[in-house]
């Protein structure tokens, strides 16, 4: 059975091979949704409880169906087109916000080649599709044709061009240090004997606490959710959005989450590395663990800190966001690209020798 | 090569029909948008031309950046199309001049006679590993490093000039400063706590 | 030197994880969430809810007509009409109280002299046609007779601080 599986398996990637990948996507994909509606989940549990609360848990057992049914009322809701609205860009708005967030998955590696795309300039193709996830926001608001989803999409454009910039430096320190595009390859310049301080995010920690802050203003969350701002702009530049075509911003938002969630988790903690690689004891223990669990726990990790800020901190107001952006996120990356270009020159011990 | 073939025509197609629409469309926001589309393609075709890096670049920066800014300011534009188009056919010949001189200009330096396949040899394949952005940093840092240089000096000027331009402060404008603002300390900037005697 | 120190909290975050530490403490707290159907929160005697009208244990009613209760009402919910009994004793004919605009002041409450109109412990009540939502008299005794154990109870209890 597995054999014959495995044959045809080979003859797809012979003589169709774009059967092949799309096999391959929807493998990424289809898994990755599920995730997205249990990121939902995860999400109103885990801020229910550090709000003393115990959050959803009727529908299913202890409400782990929440997510399904949510899912099955928004399918069936009517989606209202708002009167002069222009139909065909508003029905387009989610789809460029969620289209860009799935294609970014291509060159993501899951574990050591793993990969869907194993292309080299995989870095910069992810800054492109994440900077192109700005347009769902813009065309949303201005295709609304109302007011609230209009100041929603400025506000969204404004702050996610600014923070685009620290998110890109960042990246370039990332780049520098490992001297290669290849995600892959990033992920392999951070091996070494010392298991997670080898990783990135030690001699690269102002960059990895910037590009994981611009990371959360570039997905318009909390606290840098002006662009919904549900206090002053009602919800933003969804506002006139319902049904299925507000579920699909609301899974474009949350992939786009666990997308940079992966990326910090690549580029800063190891990737599919064992944090314990190279330790006496814990090293040869946790040895047999395969590389995917350790890129799903960490990207775990990092998404549990995108709702841990969530239930903590209060929104930002306007224009300390755009200082926070241009004024000091902006020179610390400059200075700390500096910094990382010496310390690879200097050949530092630990990471760069 | 077929597959190749037909996805070039496709993105072809797509790219001339979407630079059609940037100068057709009567809504400003329309024809920014078909703008991207049609930045979006030729980094496509590009892509096709093994140039990933400039493809690449072109969506990050031009679609990514650039347009965005761009439909920002469209957006927020009220523009009056009837006063904007007055006087299209009082200068309708210049522009047709004008437009014909540069295609004639165009087709002379980008015509059959200069490119093609018998004018340029088809560039040797380059081997799987062989990385488009390496080759690029290399040239730039090494052969064209002054001019580089000084490309990146004229834009930091033409930014500083650009600031420098369209800063005004405005003694009535009331306005915050955040960083005074986060600066503030709990104890004798935001509260003084004043004692006094109760009263009956 | 101030300006050393503001540069190192900002720098280092410290604020920001001084809140975080406080919501990562609350995560693992016990949640005060009372899982409603199942259980309920503790009621006070105090508690104003749907109302009654009493009667005495020999089963005559209480209510003597005296229309505090509707000149206090601050939503003029309460209507009443009274006529002498054949017994000779003012008593009302009609006591409604129209819920939809009743804000549950316990008002009427707290006018009525002979403890005849209450306010019980009844919370879990809809209706299902708009002319439900009026209370007549029947139903306000109806009401009194089933929670009459409760509401003296309650009356009891509060009975020092009226």
């Amino acid at each position: 059975m597995i054999e014959t599986m495995l044959s045809l398996w080979e003859w797809l990637g012979e003589n169709l091979v774009i059967v092949q990948i799309l096999i391959k996507i929807v493998v990424i994909i289809a898994p990755l949704m599920l995730c997205v509606a249990y990121f939902t989940f995860a999400e109103r549990k885990i801020i229910g409880y550090m709000q003393v609360r115990i959050g959803p848990n009727r529908v299913g057992p202890k409400g782990w169906l929440q997510p399904i049914a949510d899912a099955v009322k928004l399918m069936f809701k009517e989606i209202i087109i708002p009167t002069g609205a222009n139909k065909t860009l508003f029905l387009l708005a989610p789809m460029l916000t969620l289209g860009p967030a799935l294609a970014a998955w291509a060159v993501i590696p899951f574990s050591d080649g793993l990969v869907l795309a194993d292309i080299n300039a995989a870095l910069l193709y992810v800054i492109a599709l994440t900077s192109v996830g700005v347009y769902g926001v813009l065309i949303a608001g201005w295709a609304s044709n109302s007011k609230y989803a209009f100041l929603g999409a400025m506000r969204s454009a404004a702050q996610i061009v600014s923070y685009e910039i620290a998110m890109g430096f960042a990246l370039v320190g990332v780049l520098v240090a490992a001297g290669s595009m290849n995600l892959g390859d990033i992920v392999r310049a951070q091996q070494g004997g010392g298991g997670l301080f080898n990783w990135f995010w030690l001699p690269l920690l102002p960059l990895f606490v910037i590009y994981f802050i611009s990371g959360v203003a570039e997905t318009n969350r909390a606290p840098f959710d002006v662009a919904e701002g549900e206090s002053e702009i009602v919800a933003g530049f969804h506002v006139e959005y319902s049904g299925m075509a507000f579920a699909v911003f609301f899974l474009g938002e949350y992939a786009n989450m666990i997308l940079i969630s992966a990326l910090t988790a690549l580029f800063f903690l190891g990737g599919w590395l064992s944090p314990f690689a190279g330790w006496p004891l814990l090293g040869a223990m946790t040895d047999w663990v395969p590389g995917f669990v350790w890129f799903v726990l960490k990207v775990a990790f990092v998404g549990f800190f995108y709702l841990w800020l969530r239930a903590t901190f209060p929104r930002y107001r306007y224009d300390q966001i755009m200082r926070l952006g241009w004024k000091v996120f902006i020179p610390i990356t400059i200075v700390w690209i500096v910094v990382v270009g010496l310390m690879v020159v200097l050949e530092m011990p630990w990471w760069f020798d | 090569m077929t597959f190749k073939l037909f996805v070039f025509y496709t993105f072809a197609i797509v790219l001339v029909a979407s630079a059609l629409m940037v100068i057709t469309r009567r809504n400003p926001v329309h024809s920014a948008l078909f703008l991207v589309l049609a930045f979006f393609t030729s980094a496509g075709i590009w892509l096709l031309a093994e140039a990933e890096f400039l493809a690449i670049v072109l969506v990050l920066v031009y679609v990514g950046a650039v347009m965005v800014l761009f439909l920002f300011v469209v957006m927020m534009l009220d523009i009056d199309m009837a006063t904007l188009r007055a006087g299209f056919i009082n200068y309708l010949p210049v522009a047709v001049l004008v437009a014909a001189v540069m295609a004639v200009e165009i087709f002379l330096v980008v015509g059959p006679g200069n490119f093609g396949l018998d004018v340029f040899a088809p560039p040797p394949p380059m081997p799987a590993d062989y990385s488009n952005t390496a080759s690029l940093g290399n040239v730039l840092y090494t052969v064209y490093m002054y001019p580089f240089e000084i490309a990146a000096v004229i834009l930091l000027v033409a930014i500083i000039a650009a600031i420098g331009l369209t800063m005004r402060k405005r003694a009535d404008t009331k306005y915050q400063n955040p960083s005074e603002q986060v600066r503030i300390r709990k104890g004798p900037d935001r509260i003084q706590v004043v004692h006094m005697d109760t009263e009956d | 030197m101030n300006v050393l120190r503001d540069y190192i909290k900002s720098l280092f975050l410290l604020e920001l994880w001084k809140g975080l530490s406080i919501t990562g403490r609350y995560l693992f707290r016990k949640k005060f969430t009372v899982q409603y159907p199942e259980e309920k929160a503790p009621m006070s005697p105090r508690f104003r809810g749907v109302h009654a009208l009493r009667r005495y244990p020999n089963g005559e009613e209480r209510c003597i007509a005296c229309k505090l209760c509707e000149a206090t009402c601050p939503a003029l919910a309460i209507t009443i009409e009274a006529e002498p009994r054949a017994d000779g004793s003012r008593r009302t004919t009609r006591y409604d109280i129209d819920l939809f605009k009743c804000i549950y002041c316990g008002y009427c409450q707290e006018a009525c002299p002979v403890d005849a109109i209450v306010e019980t412990r009844i919370y879990e009540y809809s209706f299902e046609n708009r002319q439900d939502a009026v209370l007549t008299k029947e139903k306000l005794l109806e009401i009194g007779d089933k929670c009459e154990a409760q509401l003296a109870a309650d009356i009891a209890a509060q009975a020092n601080y009226r």
